[in-house]
């Protein structure tokens, strides 16, 4: 069995002085999407934050590749190839929609990633290029934020509530474009609140309650009674 | 014909006040850092053209190869340093800290270069000019008109076209997904610093060949500064220019009504567009 590409290993994290993860542990295998599931103040976020850097934990807690990652700041920990499309979009509102793409590759990571790739994959955003980001409507505005993301040419992509507040027609079309995003080899970490979504992309599923894992399992056997459970602490 | 020259030699010196003034508005604009300090920076850049200028014996102009670069990294060393420790969500401990590098920085000019008047020798091209009509413009504001509105295009041309302005602005709206980027603040700051000391640079040599100058007037430089920024409008780098000339020109004009109005000329007009447009005359679109 291959080593995995994150590993985290008893993770306490705090957010300001509450601490919203109690010794987790989870893993990512290369090539993996892992979702990760849970109800409103349960460490979802937190998790993210942890990994892309925005958090500094204990260096141990969070290894990718075999090193130890957890105290990294956040652009170190990008520079190693971990890419985070934070929850809420969170564009830069001065940068038009293209310089938003761009400065997510302005680390220059080799791989298959680039504007001509992001504007095939959502077309809407070529037609708009030059428009400050803050025009576009919330669905245009998630797939720049997953844009930014892709073009820093991640090994691990971490999406953090990517359907929060958009029409369903709109989270459709995103969740179509996923398969073609994660099916290069890359790995990925799903943040998802429709536990439905969240399993159909997934291979495996973790459900973080009050900061503790409640639930693992293969996304394809876990049943639904298992995560009501897990989500609820029942 | 009088106050046609007024008009004319005002906006020449409003270039110089614009170069004044692109410095703080870059710090400001990038990091929010309300820079008490830099008009003693402007002060210790027109020492440095001294030093230079005496000790190796080259025009002060010349001496911009070497001052421009020192002011530069001083200004990287600065932020990375000291001032990037005192920024957060609190604007004063970065108020608080440039007022005491104001301070320090005043005492050490007086304790190596004295309180005596100092000026840089720029030569025979101090007294030449250009004969248009009836005006008499001389060289040296041409010249310096000339570099300001050149350095200002130039900011204007990296700040929206270059990978490093994208930086910049990017850091400037949020910073912590600027990090997420791969963008080190702590860097991208220093950066923008050592480019602020850097047109500051340009700025306190000008001065220092403009009139004589000693280690008190930072201060005054610091205000019309300040001014110019306003009155453009703040984040608007071409409005920055604009708030020069225009107190340029009402300092120029106040002093052909009296030579003692010049400066408060210069306050008025700037107290009267803060009255009639408090974001100044060409505030940044968003």
């Amino acid at each position: 069995m291959p080593d995995p590409i994150l590993e985290i290993t008893a993770l306490d994290a705090y957010y300001a002085d509450f601490q919203a993860l109690y010794d987790l542990s989870m893993h990512v295998m290369p090539g993996e999407v892992v979702a990760i599931i849970g109800a409103n103040g349960a460490g979802k976020t937190t998790l993210m934050r942890s990994v892309s850097g925005l958090i500094r934990n204990a260096p141990e807690a969070i290894r990718y590749r075999g090193e130890a990652i957890g105290a990294l700041r956040a652009d170190q920990v990008a520079a190693r190839g971990i890419a985070l499309v934070p929850e809420g979009r969170l564009l830069f509102p001065s940068l038009s929609v293209e310089e938003n793409l761009l400065i997510g590759g302005q680390m220059h990571r080799p791989g298959p990633w680039s504007l001509e790739r992001i504007y095939a994959l959502f077309p809407i955003l070529q037609e708009r290029r030059h428009v400050p980001s803050t025009a576009l409507s919330g669905g245009q505005q998630q797939m720049v934020a997953i844009g930014r993301a892709l073009m820093a040419n991640p090994d691990l992509l971490l999406l953090d509530e990517i359907s929060l507040g958009l029409a369903p027609v709109i989270i459709k079309t995103i969740y179509e474009a996923l398969p073609g995003i994660v099916g290069q080899g890359m790995a990925a970490v799903i943040v998802e609140q429709d536990i439905a979504k969240a399993l159909s992309v997934s291979t495996r599923v973790y459900c973080l309650q009050e900061g503790r894992t409640a639930l693992e399992g293969r996304s394809d056997v876990v049943t639904r009674e298992a995560i009501a459970a897990a989500y609820f602490g029942m | 014909m009088d106050w046609i020259n007024a008009i004319v030699q005002g906006t020449l010196l409003g270039g110089l006040y614009a170069l004044f003034a692109a410095g703080l508005s870059l710090i400001f604009g990038v990091m929010r850092l309300v820079n008490i300090a830099h008009g003693d920076l402007i002060v210790l850049a027109a020492y440095l053209g001294l030093s230079v200028s005496t000790g190796l014996g080259i025009h002060p102009l010349m001496a911009l190869a070497l001052v421009v670069p020192i002011m530069a990294a001083i200004g990287y060393v600065l932020q990375r340093g000291i001032l990037n420790r005192t920024l957060g969500d609190d604007l004063l401990p970065p108020l608080l800290v440039t007022f005491g590098l104001s301070v320090i920085l005043q005492n050490a000019l007086l304790e190596i270069y004295s309180a005596d008047p100092q000026k840089l020798q720029a030569g025979a091209i101090e007294t030449a000019s250009l004969q248009l009509g009836p005006l008499a413009l001389g060289y040296l504001p041409l010249l310096m008109f000339v570099c300001s509105v050149a350095i200002i295009a130039g900011l204007q041309w990296m700040f929206y076209h270059t990978a490093l302005g994208r930086a910049f602005r990017a850091t400037s709206d949020r910073q912590d997904v600027a990090q997420l980027m791969g963008l080190n603040r702590a860097h991208v700051f220093g950066l923008a610093m050592a480019l602020a000391l850097a047109v500051t640079a340009v700025a306190g040599v000008f001065l220092g060949i403009r009139t004589s100058f000693d280690p008190s007037i930072g201060g005054g430089r610091l205000i019309f500064g300040f001014e110019a920024v306003i009155i453009g409008g703040l984040g608007n780098i071409w409005g920055t220019l604009a708030g020069g000339v225009v107190l340029g020109i009402s300092q120029s004009i106040g002093a052909e009504i009296n030579p003692g109005w010049q400066v408060l000329a210069g306050h008025v007009v700037f107290l009267a567009i803060i009255a009639l447009r408090p974001r100044g005359l060409f505030p940044r679109m968003d």
